[in-house]
């Protein structure tokens, strides 16, 4: 069947299988591989995108489900060639090691910092809750996000 | 005039993040071929059961199958998956089940279809009809006379019996004031990577070569073992281990998946691609820990420990993997921890069960150990009433011993217990922290404080100590090059997936040349690219290849120095290399700058006597001595009466790594260790029912640990070089694992203390600590 949708600013129209998840969608025929798949049930995270802004796990919905929607993924963060806020801090915070889970955790701290700009450790914490990662134990993905946020509001007050 | 360094010990950026946090890292899954096929696989839903029939009929039948195999169909066709570790009893351990299955998640069959959907709709078609047998599941059970037999050609589950005696020990019972006896469980453990094992192979008919692309730790011994299943030469095999999502020893193996993906595609002649689903990574990715220990500790009054007795019963699972059999050995070796026992001995069984097999798990053997080392403490310190601190300064290896020989046979390089041990009791407020916890315990809150002093063994190390079996052998390898425009190119055998050397070498080559470390491209994980390597297990990737990475610095800078020696008329061993020149050391305005020499290199329109052109070195550095990093962490943690939930108040880490290059990944992986440690204290089991059905086979049911169940980790070092290798580096890969575990348990049971409490076994859930306290209040 068909479904129009919008992905990183790019409008498409694909012909897919009514039961193709988003997930496969993306990586398969939009080509964009940067969202993983760690668990198909929703547990890890390591698939979470943003669809018309809010985070969701791509390997539980189906793409027909996004029919209309905008989704964003990580590769559509970047702005004219500079990382986003949230990137630069999980760098900038050493907020990763083996990489498979930051697509996911950078995409629900994006949406977490869109609610609240200032949030604590135990209000990060919280946020990425459906999110796990096995090799930080946090710590550097809890700085990454404080450090984002400051960045952010830093932006918006200038 | 010494150079000083711009990048080593400073707080560097990784250079693999730009691409991991913009989505474009190449996993397996992201590797895509023209013509790419899928492969799914069949897995036994049963723990032991014999294999009547396969109907694969229909399965082959369905809309865009390709083919369908079973274990018939394989049969003399791949090898047997590979153990290398010595063992009394091997079995052969097929890629498809042929004729029974031994485990629940065993591959029984394999799909290959047009797209994963489509495998998944055929797999779905085949029909297989099980005869379902009794189950081993508790391996202490295994031996008994009535227990079902899982290999038969064996007439036994006993896979192996070790034992290291020592009469001294005996002799250390009798002069104790008290010998301590108590069993403990170092449980099962999934080593649950974010990214699944994945596989993808390609096969060129013409050259008959096959590309393998796998999530691995160690590209070339998958190789050595793949073409020894294959019977195919290693010079027509390469194994790329592209980015690869998280390790912690489970992808330090060889798996059925690798050799059947890869014999798929030489038969198909088509490239095929099976990613392994969260299931079957609980279920069928090796699994770590799992052994019981029985302990007697001849103890005196003081604190002093003069013995300790173990017997171990190890839980091998079904068959044996890469190493399975090689794990508990460390920690028989490594039990005596940090103290200087006098007396080991122990015994160690091995069983055969109907389960996953074990085999390497981030510490690999020395977790299992350190806990045993530091719950020995505790129950020494609670049973004297001493303060568990002081019981481990009464025990403590001293300084001035080093290098010390241990009751294990080991010889440890170098170590400062008490420094470390200070320096975290210090960061805690330890004397304040037990006034507080006095002071709550009688408002009837339970607090807790845990202390674990750790010492376990890396940088392994010299060949001799690695399974004959093994092609490879404890070294590791580099190939440096510096390119005609000055860009040095790093060849390690090392195999980071996570670690960060790309970084981290790049730190080291960027000071030694006196270039920009953007200057340095570090290459690993493809075996057409790179010299036979080891991989990266063990906390050795700095520790061994670091070493192996700066003799060959070493070997070009000496060509390098020759060349402008002949340059600028001065001696070779009066020049440096600084700030993109190399320069006289006593008088840095003499230079020349690096590009000169590298295009004398090159061009080599003036022969140099004695100098070859070109500028590429490699050395397989051989590790003289295995390393030792210590420290001691330290938890303050609530436990809830009502509910039995625990709370970390604290959570203070020393760790000595020796010397440290980048303060900034030494933290992470330390972070990332303690979170592993602290799971398997509180939060992980694998879970087996008492038919040997697997219970924890999804992230629901396996209690990977979220942001919110772990602490803020407040961390330091001390810094004690190693003598043993050239950069005084002791590796920290597994350290935070192997201290935390420890550590948490020991707090909890703290808190515990104050209802006769003496032991709990992992993990302490809240429903295990709440049943402990109604238990202990109502006698």
């Amino acid at each position: 069947m068909r479904v129009s949708l919008t992905v990183n600013g790019q409008r498409r129209e694909d012909d897919i299988e009514p039961r193709t998840l988003l997930v496969h969608y993306l990586r398969e025929v939009a080509g964009l591989t940067g969202t993983h798949v760690g668990c198909e049930t929703s547990l890890c995270g390591a698939c979470t995108v943003l669809m018309n802004g809010r985070a969701v796990k791509s390997c539980t919905t189906l793409a027909v489900q996004a029919e209309g929607a905008e989704i964003t993924t990580v590769e559509g963060l970047a702005r004219d060639g500079k990382f986003h806020p949230v990137q630069e801090g999980f760098w900038e915070e050493h907020g990763l090691q083996c990489g498979y889970c930051t697509p996911g955790m950078i995409m629900m701290a994006t949406d977490l910092l869109s609610r609240n700009p200032d949030p604590s450790e135990a209000e990060i914490r919280a946020a990425l809750e459906g999110n796990l990662c096995r090799c930080t134990g946090y710590q550097h993905i809890v700085n990454a996000v404080r450090y984002a946020a400051n960045k952010m509001r830093a932006a918006k007050g200038a | 005039m010494p150079v000083i360094p711009k990048f080593v010990g400073e707080r560097i950026k990784r250079r693999e993040d730009p691409r991991l946090v913009s989505g474009t890292g190449t996993y397996v899954d992201d590797v895509k071929l023209v013509g790419m096929v899928s492969a799914m696989i069949l897995r036994s839903p049963y723990p032991h059961a014999k294999i009547i029939s396969i109907d694969v009929g229909k399965a082959r039948a369905a809309d865009g199958v390709v083919a369908v195999l079973t274990g018939e169909d394989l049969r003399g066709k791949i090898g047997s998956v590979p153990c290398v570790a010595p063992a009394e009893r091997v079995p052969f351990h097929p890629v498809l089940a042929l004729g029974k299955v031994r485990f629940v998640g065993e591959p029984v069959a394999v799909v290959v279809a047009s797209n994963p959907y489509k495998a998944q709709d055929a797999l779905d078609l085949l029909d297989v009809d099980y005869d379902p047998l009794d189950a081993v599941v508790d391996p202490e059970k295994a031996f008994d006379k009535d227990a079902p037999v899982i290999h038969e050609e064996f007439g036994t589950n006993l896979c192996m019996r070790s034992e290291v005696p020592n009469p001294q020990v005996d002799e250390a019972m009798r002069k104790a004031d008290k010998v301590i006896k108590f069993r403990l469980v170092n449980q099962r453990l999934a080593p649950a990577p974010m990214e699944p094992r994945g596989v993808v192979a390609q096969w060129h008919p013409g050259l008959k070569q096959l590309t393998l692309w796998s999530s691995t730790q160690i590209p070339h011994l998958l190789r050595s073992q793949l073409a020894e299943m294959l019977k195919l030469g290693e010079n027509h095999i390469r194994v790329i281990a592209p980015e690869v999502g998280g390790g912690f020893g489970c992808k330090l193996n060889v798996y059925p998946e690798e050799a059947l993906v890869a014999y798929l595609a030489m038969t198909l002649n088509r490239p095929v691609k099976w990613i392994e689903r969260r299931r079957e990574n609980l279920a069928a990715t090796t699994h770590g820990r799992d052994q019981i220990t029985y302990l007697e500790v001849a103890a005196k009054k003081d604190g002093e420990v003069l013995g300790v007795k173990a017997s171990f019963v190890c839980d091998m699972g079904a068959y044996l993997h890469l190493l399975t059999p090689a794990i508990p050995g460390f920690s028989g070796l490594m039990m005596t921890g940090c103290y200087k026992i006098p007396a080991l001995a122990f015994e160690q069984k091995f069983a055969f069960t109907n389960k996953m097999s074990t085999d390497a798990y981030r510490g690999a053997g020395r977790p299992e150990a350190a806990y045993i080392a530091e719950r020995v403490m505790d129950m020494v310190a609670s049973e004297f009433g001493l303060d568990p601190a002081d019981v481990r300064r009464k025990n403590f290896i001293p300084k001035e011993a080093f290098p010390a020989p241990t009751a294990g046979g080991l010889v440890y390089d170098s170590g400062d217990y008490n420094l470390a041990l200070d320096k975290a009791l210090a960061m805690v407020e330890y004397k304040k922290m037990r006034a507080e916890q006095e002071a709550a315990r009688k408002q009837g809150r339970l607090i807790g404080i845990g202390i674990s002093s750790y010492v376990e063994i890396c940088g392994i190390g010299p060949s001799a100590l690695l399974p004959p079996k093994l092609k490879g052998g404890g070294w590791e390898s580099a190939t440096v090059r510096i390119e005609p425009d000055s860009k040095v190119t790093v060849l390690t055998g090392i195999s980071p997936h996570g670690q960060g050397q790309e970084t981290t070498f790049a730190q080291l080559v960027a000071d030694a040349f006196g270039i920009d470390i953007d200057d340095v491209v570090v290459v690993h994980g493809d075996t057409a690219q790179v010299q036979y390597g080891i991989g990266t297990f063990g906390s050795r990737g700095t520790t061994v290849g670091g070493p192996a990475l700066m003799l060959t610095v070493q070997k070009l800078q000496d060509k390098m120095k020759k060349i402008a020696s002949t340059m600028m008329e001065v001696p070779p061993d009066q020049l440096i290399f600084t700030e993109r020149t190399i320069a006289m050391a006593s008088d840095p305005s003499r230079s020349i700058p690096l590009q000169q020499v590298v295009d004398a290199a090159y061009g080599y329109k003036m022969p140099i006597p004695g100098v070859e052109p070109g500028l590429e070195e490699k050395t397989f550095y051989e590790p003289s001595a295995c390393t030792f990093p210590f420290g001691t962490h330290v938890a303050v943690v609530e436990v809830d009466p009502e509910t039995g939930v625990v709370k970390f108040l604290k959570y203070v880490a020393v760790d000595d790594c020796g010397k440290i290059i980048s303060p900034l990944l030494v933290d992470g992986q330390v972070h990332g260790g303690i979170a592993q440690g602290i799971a398997q204290a509180l939060y992980e089991e694998v879970v087996y029912d008492e038919n040997g059905q697997l219970v924890t086979a999804s992230l629901m049911d396996y209690a990977v640990p979220k942001a919110d169940m772990l602490p803020h980790f407040d961390c330091a070092n001390t810094i004690t070089p190693s003598p043993v290798n050239m950069l005084g580096v002791k590796g920290v890969g597994e350290a935070g694992t192997i201290g935390s575990t420890p550590c948490a348990v020991n707090a909890v049971l703290d808190a515990l203390k104050p209802f006769g409490i003496r032991h709990l076994d992992m993990p302490l859930k809240p429903e295990k600590i709440w049943n402990a306290l109604r238990n202990a209040k109502k006698a």
